[in-house]
């Protein structure tokens, strides 16, 4: 693949971003009140004050000439400050980021890890017992309520047999590194366990499918096992369209898990998010939406460039 | 001959032939009939117990109380009855997990179907919309909403139904590019039927089946959602109980009354399951080829 089509659909992403911006702005500037509604809640802000700080923010302008000054600022990298701390923006995130990446790494080579096995061996016994508890058992993962495992998971290994910390990301004073993996074992787990259900279901539907093609029985006549068929013929077809999944979820995973870290006190950007929704913290907020979309406008180019490296059928431009 | 005899020999409905096909699939069956006894049971629950779902047992407010015989899944803090809350918050929770995946599905019908029958430039813009509102992260986006707007019922079932369409208008847009080509159409238009005519009549009668699966699949993933708002706190409010908010106020409890988060935690599962099986069951009938 070329630079200059990498180019290409960088730049495309730009009307794709100042779409997104744009509702976002709406969205913002329709809620009753606006940006400032919070000092409105304030019996010490006098209305002088609080018209001081509406041209203070520039909040007296008129619509169009605040989005444009906030598109420009936002893509300058200046995200503005704080209200809750009055520290920018952009430092509040990166110092929840590391936790989040973590967490959501983990949880990544955990999906990984397991759903392919699963994927596979549903696909090789194909309506077998085997495949029908597996089957159900993905049902399970993609329809349990994540708060609720969380909540079960801090009481049984928690509360109830005292094997792992309920919350928290270090106990403070030891940095050790069996310390860090207690803590990220249950949010790791949590998090994990819909996309091992999502991702094995994808491959072992695309894996069916590939089994049933002519290469797969060929590979067969010329004297090939199951085994040596599926890993050395089929897998690799059958991983195309799993990758479009694992790359969206991957932006999902990396944007913060917003109930997970809730529920185990993890300081990431997830619980970031709903600390600054009790304080209607919007310039925090807005950084997060802009951060969460860029992430996911980004995976989804992954996918179709990562699609073009492993499938010589495609090729753009 | 007798009417048994007589009804043998009458073509059967395609509708018909479908819902035989759905009940053949076990797990489909099972979920059907859950679902049926707990819509019973969040009807009748409510109006039979002793308690009303906000009448407080002054004696027991405080602490949240274990089960016993006169409330068999115990009290919360403030002394209300927990068996009743939970029926109650069901029928909330249902409630708007089917009106928030009825205005998705009518939504995702809509855009899908202007977009698939008149294609170009209709189909770019309408395409790139969902492009745009499927690029931001679901759940802070609502979170966002919610916490701004403090929504009551109707505006929570909008929020939810108006941001989660998308899949349904691809669904519905790729089978009326397949169907707007086929020959009825090209005769119906012969015929002199207008496009809405044909949209209507015509196209979308085709297009019920993957429409049902979709919206099936939208109830499971909105109650999961307005669950997971009230969980977290943004949802429906306190005093009306919701599976979600009922989880959130027995989470500080986990450890001294987990009585509390057990029912309506176990409910929600079960529910999400059977109507995501429900909808594979359908799916399911959808492809067999007969």
């Amino acid at each position: 693949m070329s630079l200059r089509v990498l180019l290409q659909r960088l730049l495309g992403l730009v009307p794709l971003l100042l779409a997104i911006s744009l509702l976002l702005f709406t969205i913002v500037h329709l809620a009753p009140g606006g940006p400032t509604d919070v000092y409105a809640d304030n019996p010490s802000v006098t209305p002088q004050a609080l018209a001081q700080i509406r041209s203070a923010y520039g909040l007296d302008q008129p619509l169009p000439v605040q989005y444009l000054r906030w598109v420009g600022a936002m893509a300058r990298g200046v995200w503005g400050y704080s209200i809750r701390t009055g520290r920018p923006v952009t430092t509040e995130i990166a110092e929840r980021l590391p936790a989040s990446l973590l967490l959501g790494g983990t949880a990544l080579a955990l999906s990984a890890l397991i759903a392919l096995p699963i994927g596979i061996l549903s696909a090789a016994w194909r309506r077998s017992p085997l495949d029908r508890v597996l089957t159900l058992l993905s049902f399970a993962g993609i329809s349990i309520p994540v708060f609720w495992l969380a909540l079960m998971l801090q009481l049984l290994f928690s509360i109830r047999w005292g094997l792992l910390p309920a919350a928290g990301y270090a106990t403070i004073g030891d940095a050790g590194l069996l310390d860090r993996l207690r803590h990220l074992a249950m949010p790791a787990a949590v998090l994990s366990l819909a996309t091992i259900a999502t991702w094995s279901r994808f491959l072992r539907g695309s894996l069916v499918d590939t089994l049933q093609q002519d290469y797969v029985r060929t590979a067969y006549a010329k004297g090939h096992g199951t085994a040596g068929v599926i890993i050395h013929h089929a897998l690799r077809n059958a991983l195309i369209p799993v990758v479009t999944i694992i790359s969206l979820d991957l932006a999902s995973l990396i944007s913060g898990a917003i109930i997970t870290e809730t529920v185990f006190a993890w300081p990431g950007i997830g619980r970031l998010f709903v600390e600054s929704m009790d304080a209607r913290d919007y310039p925090v907020l807005m950084g997060l939406m802009m951060l969460g979309s860029l992430a996911l406008v980004l995976a989804n180019l992954c996918a179709d460039l990562v699609y073009t490296v492993i499938d010589p059928r495609i090729r753009h431009g | 001959m007798g009417d048994a005899a007589i009804a043998e020999h009458l073509p059967r409905s395609p509708g018909r032939l479908f819902l035989n096909r759905v009940l053949r699939h076990a797990p489909a069956r099972i979920s059907l009939v859950f679902l049926v006894l707990l819509a019973a049971a969040v009807i009748l629950v409510p109006p039979c117990s002793r308690y009303a779902y906000d009448q407080q047992d002054l004696e027991l407010i405080g602490q949240p109380a274990a089960p016993d015989a006169a409330h068999w899944f115990g009290t919360d803090t403030l002394g209300e009855d927990s068996l009743t809350r939970v029926f109650y918050g069901g029928r909330i929770s249902l409630s708007v997990g089917l009106a928030s995946a009825f205005v998705a599905t009518l939504l995702g019908t809509a855009i899908g179907a202007l977009a698939g029958f008149f294609g170009g430039r209709i189909d770019q813009w309408l395409m790139r919309g969902t492009d745009v509102v499927l690029s931001v992260p679901l759940l802070p986006l609502v979170l966002l909403l919610s916490g701004m707007f403090r929504p009551g019922l109707p505006l929570l079932v909008l929020a939810i139904g108006g941001l989660t369409w998308m899949a349904t208008a691809r669904v519905v847009r790729g089978q009326f590019l397949t169907l707007r080509e086929l020959e009825f159409v090209d005769a119906a238009r012969a015929l002199g039927a207008g496009s809405g005519r044909l949209i209507l009549r015509h196209i979308l009668p085709n297009a019920v089946a993957p429409i049902t699966v979709s919206a099936t699949l939208a109830v499971g993933s909105s109650i999961l959602l307005e669950s997971a708002l009230s969980f977290l706190g943004f949802g429906v409010q306190p005093p009306t109980p919701t599976w979600g908010n009922l989880l959130n106020a027995a989470s500080p409890w986990i450890g001294t009354a987990p009585w509390l988060a057990l029912p309506p935690g176990l409910l929600i599962f079960a529910t999400v399951l059977a109507v995501n099986c429900l909808g594979d069951g359908l799916r399911d009938a959808l492809d067999s080829k007969d």
